[in-house]
C-alpha cells in the first residue's frame, strides 16, 4: 500500500503508463511514421555516439537561459515600477496588451533582420517572449498588495524606497516567480521557432533537418529531449524557489 | 530608544470626507460637518454601528486619506499626510503583518526602517513582544499564531516605534469571546504604562464601555457625524456587573435605539 502511494507520487506510474500506451500505438503504425520507444532510444543512441544529441540540447538550453535570464532581470524592475507608479502604468498598459498578443515566432524574420543569424537575434527573440509574461505577472503581484500592508509599513515610518525594498518586492515574489516559470515554457517555444528557421546547431535544427532524411526517431528524440529539459528546468527553478523564497510563501501556495 | 513626541491634542473642525472625485454639489458624504477633540493621553472610543464612518474617520486621522473640508490638526499643524507620532492597529491582522517576516521581525519593522542597529532593535522587540504577552514567540512566523496572538504581535510591532498615538480599528473585532477579554484587559494595562492618545473604535457598547475614558457616538451614515460624547467616569479595571456601568449600557443602548428607529 505505502509502495503503491509512493510510486504514484513520484509520477513512477504515470510515466510507465505513457511508454505502455506508446509502445502499443507505436505497434500499430508503421515505424516511419510513428516510431516507439524502442526505436526512438535506438535514434537517441546513434544521435549521442558522437556527442552531438548533449551539444545539442547544452546549446539549445544555453540559449533559453541566457534570455531568459536577460528577459526576467529587465521584466521584474519595469513591472514593479509600472505596478507602483500609476502615471507610468497608464501610459504603458494598454501597449503592453497589445504586444503581448503578438507571439515570438511571428517576429523570427525580423529579429533576423536587425539583430543578425547569429546569437544574438536568438536571444532578443527569447528575451522578447519573457519580457511580458514577467512584467505582466509582476504588476499583477504588485496590484494584489493589501492596502493595509502598505498603510502599516507608513505609519511605522517606512518611506516610498523602503516600502518598495521591504514590502513591495517581498510581497510580489509568489507573482513573480509563476511569471519566470511561464516565460521558461514560452522560452522553450519560442528557440525551437528560431532554430528551425535559422539555425545550424540546437534540438530545433535538429528537428527540422531529420525530416530531410525521413527520420522521424530522431524527431521524436528531439521532442523527448525538449519535454525532458522543460520539465527538469522547471523543477529545478521550484526546488530553487522552495528553497530560497520559503518565507515569502512559496511551496505553500504555489 | 525611539524617541518620544511631545503630546498633542488632536483637533477635528467641521470635518467632512466624500470618495466621489470629483466631490460636486451632489455628491454623497460618508462624514459631513464633523467635530471633536481628544487630549493627549486620553482613551477615546468611536462607537456606531457599521457604514457610519469610524474607520473613514480614523483614516483621516492617521493621514491616510485626506479630508474634503474642514480642519483636522494635531496640536499646530495640520494633517495632512501620515506621520511615526501616529500608529494604526488594522482589523485585519493578515493583511497588516508581514507573513514572510517573524513575529520580531515583524515587531523590529519599524527600528529596521530608522536603521537602529541589530542588536538594539532585537533589545526593544523583545521588550515589546514581552508586554504583549508573547515572550518565546519571536522566532515563529504569524501563520502560526492564532487570531489574538496575531493581534498581539501588530500592537507590539506598532508599540516598538514608540508613537504618541495609536489608532485601533476594531482590532478585537474578529477574536473569540474569552481572547476578546483578555485582550481588552491587556490594552488598559499598556495603556495605563504608557499614557499614550488611544482612538479605538468599535460597534460593540460592551467594549466601549470596558475600555474607553470617552466615548464619542456617531450618527447612522451618509453624512455621518459624532453626536454625543460620554463620559465614562469609572475606574479602571471596570467591572461589567457594577450599576454604574449597567446604567451607562442602558443610556447608550437606548440611544442607539432612537437612531435606529428613526431610519
Amino acid at each position: 500500500m505505502k509502495i503503491q502511494k509512493k510510486l504514484l507520487d513520484s509520477g513512477v506510474i504515470s510515466w510507465i503508463g505513457i511508454f505502455a500506451l506508446w509502445q502499443l500505438v507505436s505497434m500499430r503504425n508503421n515505424p516511419d511514421f510513428f516510431p516507439g520507444p524502442a526505436s526512438t532510444v535506438k535514434g537517441m543512441i546513434e544521435l549521442s555516439q558522437d556527442g552531438s544529441l548533449f551539444r545539442y540540447m547544452g546549446i539549445s538550453l544555453w540559449r533559453v537561459m541566457r534570455g531568459w535570464a536577460l528577459g526576467s532581470i529587465l521584466a521584474i524592475p519595469t513591472g514593479l515600477l509600472l505596478g507602483r507608479i500609476p502615471i507610468l502604468r497608464k501610459l504603458i498598459e494598454p501597449f503592453l496588451h497589445f504586444i503581448r498578443f503578438i507571439p515570438p515566432l511571428a517576429l523570427i524574420t525580423l529579429f533576423m533582420l536587425w539583430f543578425g543569424i547569429g546569437e544574438a537575434s536568438k536571444t532578443a527573440l527569447i528575451t522578447y517572449s519573457t519580457l511580458f509574461t514577467v512584467i505582466i505577472n509582476t504588476m499583477a503581484g504588485v496590484a494584489a498588495i493589501k492596502e493595509d500592508r502598505l498603510r502599516s509599513a507608513r505609519c511605522m515610518g517606512a518611506s516610498e524606497i523602503q516600502i518598495m525594498q521591504h514590502v513591495v518586492i517581498p510581497s510580489s515574489i509568489p507573482y513573480i516567480f509563476t511569471g519566470i516559470r511561464l516565460a521558461m515554457g514560452s522560452s522553450f517555444m519560442a528557440i525551437i521557432g528560431a532554430e528551425m528557421i535559422s539555425a545550424n546547431e540546437g534540438i530545433g535544427y535538429m528537428i527540422w533537418s531529420s525530416r530531410l532524411y525521413f527520420k522521424t526517431d530522431w524527431i521524436f528524440v528531439g521532442l523527448f529531449c525538449l519535454g525532458i529539459m522543460g520539465f527538469t528546468s522547471d523543477l529545478l527553478l521550484m526546488k530553487l524557489g522552495k528553497t530560497f523564497f520559503r518565507r515569502y510563501g512559496l511551496g505553500r501556495s504555489a | 530608544m525611539a524617541e518620544s513626541f511631545v503630546p498633542e491634542t488632536i483637533s477635528i473642525k467641521q470635518v467632512s470626507k466624500s470618495f466621489d472625485t470629483p466631490v460636486t454639489e451632489k455628491s454623497c458624504y460618508i462624514l459631513k460637518d464633523t467635530n471633536l477633540s481628544v487630549s493627549p493621553g486620553e482613551f477615546f472610543i468611536l462607537l456606531g454601528p457599521s457604514g457610519c464612518g469610524k474607520s473613514t474617520l480614523l483614516n483621516l486621522i492617521a493621514g491616510f486619506t485626506e479630508v474634503t473640508s474642514g480642519e483636522l490638526k494635531l496640536g499646530g499643524n495640520k494633517i495632512k499626510k501620515h506621520g511615526k507620532e501616529r500608529a494604526m492597529v488594522f482589523q485585519n491582522a493578515d493583511s497588516a503583518l508581514f507573513p514572510w517576516l517573524t513575529v520580531r521581525e515583524n515587531a523590529e519593522f519599524g527600528l529596521r526602517m530608522k536603521k537602529i542597529p541589530k542588536k538594539e532593535r532585537a533589545l526593544i522587540a523583545d521588550q515589546y513582544l514581552g508586554l504583549v504577552g508573547l515572550k518565546g514567540h519571536g522566532k515563529k512566523f504569524p501563520e502560526e499564531l492564532s487570531g489574538g496572538m496575531k493581534q498581539r504581535v501588530q500592537l507590539a510591532r506598532v508599540l516598538a516605534n514608540d508613537p504618541a498615538i495609536l489608532l485601533m480599528d476594531e482590532p478585537f473585532g474578529a477574536l473569540d469571546a474569552m481572547t476578546r477579554r483578555t485582550m481588552q484587559k491587556e490594552l488598559v494595562n499598556i495603556w495605563r504604562q504608557t499614557s499614550k492618545t488611544v482612538i479605538f473604535v468599535t460597534h460593540d457598547i460592551q467594549e466601549a464601555l470596558l475600555l474607553g475614558q470617552k466615548i464619542g457616538v456617531m450618527s447612522l451614515g451618509p453624512d455621518s457625524r459624532i453626536t454625543d460624547i460620554y463620559d465614562v467616569d469609572l475606574p479602571y479595571p471596570r467591572d461589567i456587573t457594577a450599576p454604574e456601568f449597567n446604567r451607562l449600557y442602558e443610556t447608550i443602548e437606548k440611544h442607539f435605539e432612537g437612531e435606529l428607529w428613526s431610519i
